[in-house]
């Protein structure tokens, strides 16, 4: 048995220590927003949050979040950086298929609580690293900014 | 899956009501009249038919979508024109996916089909049909029962009033009624002038689900006593499972079971990491098989080998090789396209539960029709059986347009106890897709003393997608869908001659991939045409309009894409612009690409600036979201997507080595939308298949050096 705090609630599951978080919370929690994609954290579709910073769990062996917080999507909304970003996303129809997003979200939420006014470069370096098929960078990108309240100055 | 296997949505709807089970009005088409080619695996018993537009008794309106929603906005717009008839909130229009049944049969392509484009295409009559339909019916229902003349009554937000009396009942109040009354035939539709929501930006209806994690794919079902299995299928095409260490595989912690099939087996076990740990444990030992030596080189030579044969004849106006043997200049050129994976962000998946009465499959899918049949073929058991559960897709792409991973799954439950979860790991995605054709394409011109186009031959060699998926769309010999924008590019070319050359690869199943035929028949001929004018000394924008006197949509797009890219305006050494049109799927695109391209070859593109008149709009947002979505869907692929082969195995496993655009790649993209009063078009494929063009042209523009060759990272060097 893992001892996790997911959300601010002590779970336990039944898994070695060196399972992946990301199979923990969707296999054996049950709780499926976060996404696999890839399995080695090449795509960002699983990222969570471990006391606040953006991490694959795909890669995370559980026994490694032990004791510490763990943020999902489902509960990133409660945050102030997730809010915001939550409600940028829906105010400029970032989703297509939605798969990712949780990932982006993720990514772009411990982005604009560490860095409440980012630039395009600070945007590259923080969501270069979550693949999105449906191409919705364009407005990944103009979400943030709103969300950051930063203004474009190009069209 | 081309524009011309589409039947015209002009066939006889006729719409059928009844009482629906518990109360309510239920409204389906009855079974479509068209007479066009038919998927021959749902040709049989028809399932029973469904009703897609519910309304019960407390008024809420539901709609089974026929179309499934994978990134392309559907669940919005098809709502939209829905609402817009019925005279109901759309934000308050409940989506179900629609299961198999033969109601939900793609009009324009004769099967249960989301795909190539149509879904705008296909329900842009029918459901504005079905709205006002069933909105005539509940104000029929509510003038009788005011025993007024329903002249005097009008629907509005989901109830009906009397505006004299000012009395208004609520839909739910009146589906009782109304579920009783004959059905009216050729019930006026709007116009688009009176539109309230048609061509209105409208926000997604699914996107609050996509941003807190709630919205459900196939690979989120969740079942009681639900065990988890990953998959692995030989490595070489058509190799043979030898062995497994099962005692070993066993050992992993969580794993409870090794299925063995001929050429692939899955552990199954407590989760996902049990099951990859389980397989990684397992030493499967493999027969090869036949292709074990199978190369790209050996695939590319024998399409070259391919493309110098004759082929079935595609299309043949005038004289071409007269033409061209008599013409001023002449102009040659190969182009080469690679294989290509879909790599969906939702790796393929499907979790079955079988038993002895019946099958029941959560998963996403293009085709749940065909999909439902597969499975009762598999399992023998009748049709009605198998109980089809869709979902939210991961992305498509086409990769959900086949059923391989669905059997694959079945197979699995066949050996296992209570329902289980079959994933693929994004190597066995990668490794295992079917992938898209690689196409060997042989084309030459001639060119009058003024430049101009006099004849034209075209060749075209590569493995046919449409003789595998469904033979009766093959037409004298010809796949219609591989010659697509081959033979009806709009381009004035004087004679021309196109011809097709199937060459199949021994074990390597090919399939649809965004933008069907007309994404790889425009970068041909959009390159083509770039020679051409380069050949003549011409400006790309200039002589593409000489040869298009017949099509004013493609000039008018072509015009917008250059005077808002600022085309012909100098641009530094490194830089430079292309240009292309895409026409296809009823839509017409323009693009104006702009890349860098520095001393060592590294490209960069930095703007697209993209232009559509796709006819009517419903949901101008959706069209500019797919047009973003087709562009960096084209790029990733042009600039990077390449499956190739050694050894019988494909080489690529993961997103590492089969690299797709990320945000600090991607171009600020400029989407004009053209108002037009003609047919709606689709939108979600001419985006890719514009890019793809698009971009070698700015390559050309910027450095001088022509890529016949895709992908254009691993080629501008060559």
């Amino acid at each position: 048995m893992v001892k996790v705090n997911v959300n601010g609630q002590l779970r336990e599951a039944d898994v070695t220590e060196d399972t992946p978080l990301l199979w923990t919370l969707r296999d054996v929690l049950k709780m499926t927003g976060t996404k696999f994609g890839c399995g080695m954290a090449l795509c960002g579709a699983c990222t969570v949050h471990i006391d606040g910073r953006p991490t694959r769990s795909c890669i995370t062996p559980v026994s490694a979040a032990a004791g510490k917080r763990i943020t999902t999507i489902e509960a990133i909304g409660a945050t102030p950086a997730g809010k915001r970003i939550q409600a940028a996303w829906l105010e400029l129809d970032v989703a297509q298929c939605g798969y990712c997003q949780s990932g982006q979200i993720m990514s772009a939420s411990a982005l604009l609580a560490a860095n409440p006014k980012p630039s395009d470069a600070d945007i590259d370096n923080a969501m270069a690293g979550n693949i999105c098929r449906c191409g919705t960078y364009p407005r990944v990108r103009a979400a943030i900014k709103k969300a950051a309240g930063v203004t474009d100055k190009e069209t | 899956m081309n524009s011309q296997t589409l039947v015209s949505p002009s066939r006889r709807e006729f719409l059928v009501a009844s009482s629906a089970i518990g109360g309510g009005l239920l409204l389906g088409f009855g079974v479509p009249a068209h007479a066009q080619v038919r998927d021959t695996l749902t040709s049989g018993a028809p399932f029973a038919p469904d009703a897609f537009l519910r309304i019960d008794r407390t008024g809420k309106v539901t709609f089974v979508s026929p179309m499934i929603e994978m990134g392309q906005g559907t669940y919005t717009s098809l709502p939209m024109l829905l609402a817009e008839e019925l005279e109901v909130d759309v934000n308050k229009v409940a989506i179900e996916h629609a299961p198999p049944g033969e109601p939900y049969v793609n009009p324009l392509i004769g099967v249960q089909m989301t795909g190539a484009s149509t879904a705008i295409r296909a329900m842009y009559v029918p459901l504005r049909r079905a709205g006002a339909t069933a909105r005539v019916m509940l104000v029929t229902a509510a003038a009788e029962r005011w025993r007024v003349n329903p002249s005097t009554c009008r629907a509005q937000d989901g109830a009906v009033v009397h505006a004299p009396t000012g009395r208004k009942l609520g839909y739910g109040a009146l589906v009782d009624a109304a579920a009783k009354l004959p059905v009216p035939e050729n019930v006026p539709l709007k116009e688009p002038g009176e539109f309230r929501l048609v061509g209105k930006a409208h926000r997604r209806l699914d996107a609050a689900g996509k941003v807190n994690g709630r919205a459900t794919y196939g690979i989120d079902v969740r079942l009681q006593e639900m065990k988890f299995a990953v998959v692995a299928q030989s490595p070489t095409f058509g190799g043979k499972l030898v062995s497994v260490d099962e005692a070993k595989a066993k050992s992993v912690p969580g794993v409870s079971q090794i299925v063995r099939l001929e050429d692939a087996f899955a552990i199954v076990a407590s989760h996902t990491w049990a099951a990859k740990q389980g397989l990684a444990a397992a030493a499967p030992q493999w027969d090869a098989g036949p292709n074990a030596k199978l190369s790209t080189a050996d695939v590319v030579g024998a399409l070259r080998a391919a493309s110098e044969r004759t082929g079935a004849v595609a299309r043949n106006d005038g004289d071409a090789a007269a033409a061209i043997a008599g013409a001023a200049r002449r102009v040659e050129a190969v182009y080469e396209q690679p294989y290509l994976a879909h790599a969906t962000m939702e790796p393929m998946n499907c979790t079955v539960h079988l038993t002895k009465e019946g099958c029941d499959v959560w998963l996403g899918t293009q085709i749940p029709g065909i999909t439902q049949t597969a499975v009762s073929k598999v399992t023998g058991l009748k049709r009605e059986q198998v109980r089809l559960h869709n979902h939210l897709l991961g992305g498509g792409f086409g990769r959900r347009l086949d059923f391989d991973g669905t059997v694959r799954a079945v197979q699995i439950a066949q050996h296992v106890q209570g329902p289980v979860q079959v994933i693929w790991t994004r190597e066995e995605d990668i490794q295992h897709d079917m992938y898209r054709p690689y196409y060997y394409d042989r084309i030459s011109a001639g060119l009058d003393a003024q430049g101009r186009p006099v004849g034209w031959t075209h060749r075209i060699a590569g493995s046919s997608i449409v003789e595998r998926y469904n033979p009766g769309w093959i037409k004298g010999g010809v796949d219609p869908d591989a010659v697509e924008s081959s033979v009806n590019h709009p381009y004035d070319v004087g004679a021309v001659r196109v011809e097709w050359v199937r060459q199949e690869t021994p074990g390597i199943s090919t399939s649809f991939w965004r933008g069907v035929g007309i994404t790889r028949g425009t970068f041909v001929v959009e390159s083509f045409v770039d020679e051409l004018a380069s050949a003549a000394k011409a400006d790309p924008l200039a002589y593409r309009l000489t040869l298009l006197d017949k099509s004013p949509r493609a000039k008018n797009v072509l015009q917008i894409a250059a005077e808002r890219s600022g085309w012909g305006k100098p641009l530094p050494a490194g830089q430079g612009r292309g240009i292309a049109l895409c026409i296809g799927f009823g839509s017409f695109v323009a693009q104006v690409l702009q890349v860098t391209v520095d001393k060592d070859g590294a490209v960069k593109t930095t703007h697209v600036w993209c232009v559509v008149d796709c006819g009517l709009q419903v949901n101008p947002d959706t069209i500019r979201a797919q047009m973003e979505s087709g562009i960096i869907f084209g790029l990733s692929a042009a600039l990077h997507g390449e499956i190739t082969i050694k050894d019988g195995r494909v080489e690529q496993t993961n997103f590492g080595d089969y690299r797709v655009l990320r945000i600090n790649e991607a171009p600020k993209i400029a989407v004009t939308l053209v108002k037009s009063p003609e047919a709606p078009g689709g939108v979600g494929e001419p985006g890719t298949a514009c890019v793809m063009p698009a971009l070698v042209n700015a390559v050309f523009a910027a450095t001088g050096k022509r890529i016949r060759k895709l992908p254009v990272v691993a080629n501008i060097g060559a």
